[in-house]
């Protein structure tokens, strides 16, 4: 490790030395939660998605008044509606006599149908799961049957799936936005070391010195840097994740499933530091090789 | 510019060379700073590989400036530069490390590495060349003996006198056998007996074949040893005659190594 630490360049006295772990530090933790939660939510929204079959039905109510006829005219035109839209396989119509079974168990077997304000329902299989159009699929089928409804739980469903997946891209986006500051920041910092280091570079590459040989110094102590700051990124974060686990622990088996957490993604968050200390250090060389090719 | 005086007249210019010794030869070189007038004004020399060579000039003359032409710190504005048997003023500069490694240099101003001990700046061409720690360890403490620094060995050179750094500078440029050698007013802070001394040394090295082109402004050390000058005056160069009488390797070395006495400087 002493050898792997010996340097021909004063960089142990470089300004970038206490800035770098500490900035990798804060951009570690930031990443950590931001991977947490997308994740978390990766995971839960694909839980959601499995417990919504690619059935529903949509209710069409009764108008008071109306014959009849008129009522099986108009879950007709709401079923070849449905019928006619992309995302759907099969509309069907559910036959009155399966209302009546239906109703059985409340108002005995011999209820006329027709007569009651009960809404008629329509049986429908989705081809895919596209449960983010359940909106606009609610707002057309309206158009024809006005007050129609489609399951309530499963609309809520799909906009908390919504929700939770806009959130995740926000989580990604800043993983990637912490990714690009701390490339830049390393680049500033390695320039400036760079700066401070011409005068023993130049004596490096005049007694033979390749600018890989030049680049590799500054590389493994951008390495050291990256990875002291990614553990303690890490060790800041892993409190906080914890804290945020225990407080979602109570919500399971409530109304939704929520986060069960995969080792596998223990594995990932643990990878970060590591990661970062390869970000820093790949950055540290690909820019000083870089400066190096505009000297003599 | 031609060569001013006749001296090379009738010299075949070898310019591929024998192993572990270079030929330089310029040809039309300029040199100039910025937009500033030319330090160097077209001109152009050979010298033999494995010939020993002053370079002298008043201050100001354009000396270093010439010597980093040699040592592949720049580029000359014009011209040249030919060593190794091939043009360095041209070579791209992935090729540089290779020659550089080639070439001994003791700068006027030394330009140690101020946190690296003397062991470790002495090292550096080694290291740099990708050379064993084993190798180190046994070949630099042994020239460090030689040029008498054995007791300063873990010193850093701010802690050492300007003749000691001079001393590790020359065996920084040394250490790695190089087939040419330019050293820029190595004997600038020491007293005319290490002066002599350090040039013994630098003359054990020609022996082995290499190349060397000294700049000096002392004059006495000029008068001293029998090698040709290349003098620099208004951007010119001519090759001027030894100014000591006797010839080359008259009676330097009777009496064993000369540098053994180092040891106790
Ligand atoms: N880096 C530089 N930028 C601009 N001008 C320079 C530079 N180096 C040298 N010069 C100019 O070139 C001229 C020759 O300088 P050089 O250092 O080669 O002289 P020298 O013969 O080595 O002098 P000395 O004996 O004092 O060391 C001087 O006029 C100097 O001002
Ligand atoms: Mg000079």
């Amino acid at each position: 490790m002493a050898r792997f630490l010996r340097s021909d360049l004063p960089v142990a006295a470089d300004p970038g030395n206490r800035f770098l772990p500490l900035l990798v530090a804060a951009m570690v933790f930031l990443a950590t939660l931001a991977l947490a939660g997308a994740l978390a939510l990766q995971d839960m929204t694909t839980r959601w998605r499995g417990s919504m079959t690619g059935t529903l039905t949509v209710q069409v109510p009764p108008v008071a008044g109306e014959s009849s006829a008129d009522t099986v005219a108009r879950v007709d035109r709401v079923v070849r509606l449905l019928a006619s839209l992309p995302e759907v396989a099969a509309a069907v119509p559910v036959a009155d006599e399966q209302l009546v079974q239906m109703l059985q168990p409340w108002l005995g077997s011999d209820v006329l149908i027709a007569d009651l304000p009960v809404p008629r329902l329509v049986d429908v299989s989705l081809k895919v799961e596209a449960m983010a159009g359940l909106d606009a699929m609610l707002a057309r089928v309206r158009d024809v049957a006005p007050g129609a409804l489609i399951d309530d739980h499963r609309v809520w469903l799909a906009r908390l799936i919504a929700l939770a997946d806009g959130i995740r891209l926000l989580a990604w986006a800043t993983l990637g936005l912490v990714g690009t500051a701390t490339t830049a920041a390393v680049v500033y910092a390695t320039r400036s070391g760079l700066a401070v280091h011409r005068p023993h570079i130049e004596v490096l590459h005049l007694i033979g010195a390749t600018d890989g040989y030049v680049a590799r110094q500054f590389a493994r102590r951008a390495l050291i840097h990256g990875l002291i700051g990614g553990a303690i990124g890490t060790l800041m974060a892993a409190p906080a994740l914890i804290a945020l686990l225990a407080l979602l622990a109570p919500l399971e088996g409530g109304l939704v499933p929520v986060v069960t957490p995969a080792s596998v993604h223990f594995l990932g968050l643990a990878l970060l530091p590591l990661l970062a200390g390869g970000v820093v250090m790949i950055t540290a060389y690909r820019t000083v090789r870089r400066q190096l090719a505009r000297m003599l | 510019m031609a060569f001013k005086a006749g001296q090379n007249k009738g010299r075949t210019s070898r310019i591929v060379d024998a192993e572990g010794s270079t030929a330089i030869r310029f040809d039309n070189v300029s040199l100039r700073y910025g937009t500033g007038p030319d330090v160097l004004q077209d001109i152009s020399f050979y010298l033999d590989p494995g010939s020993f060579h002053f370079l002298t000039g008043q201050s100001g003359a354009g000396k270093t400036s010439l010597l980093s032409l040699l040592y592949l710190a720049r580029r000359p504005t014009q011209g040249s530069v030919q060593m190794f048997g091939r043009d360095v003023s041209s070579a791209p500069r992935d090729a540089l490390p290779a020659l550089r490694r080639r070439i001994g240099v003791v700068f006027q101003e030394f330009r140690l590495l101020d946190h690296l001990s003397t062991l470790d700046n002495v090292a550096l061409p080694l290291r740099v060349a990708g050379v064993s720690e084993a190798e180190i360890q046994r070949h630099v403490p042994e020239l460090l003996g030689w040029v008498g620094l054995s007791r300063h060995l873990h010193a850093t050179p701010p802690t050492l006198s300007g003749g000691q750094k001079q001393r590790v500078a020359i065996a920084r440029a040394v250490i790695n056998r190089p087939d040419l050698l330019v050293a820029d007013e190595p004997t600038g802070s020491v007293d005319d007996r290490t002066a002599t001394r350090l040039m013994h040394l630098f003359m054990e090295l020609n022996r082995l074949g290499t190349t060397v082109l000294i700049a000096t402004h002392n004059e006495g050390l000029v008068r001293k040893f029998p090698f040709e000058r290349l003098h620099l005056e208004g951007g010119q160069v001519s090759v001027l005659p030894p100014l000591a009488g006797w010839a080359a390797g008259d009676g330097l070395f009777a009496g064993g190594n000369p540098l053994a006495d180092l040891e106790d400087l």
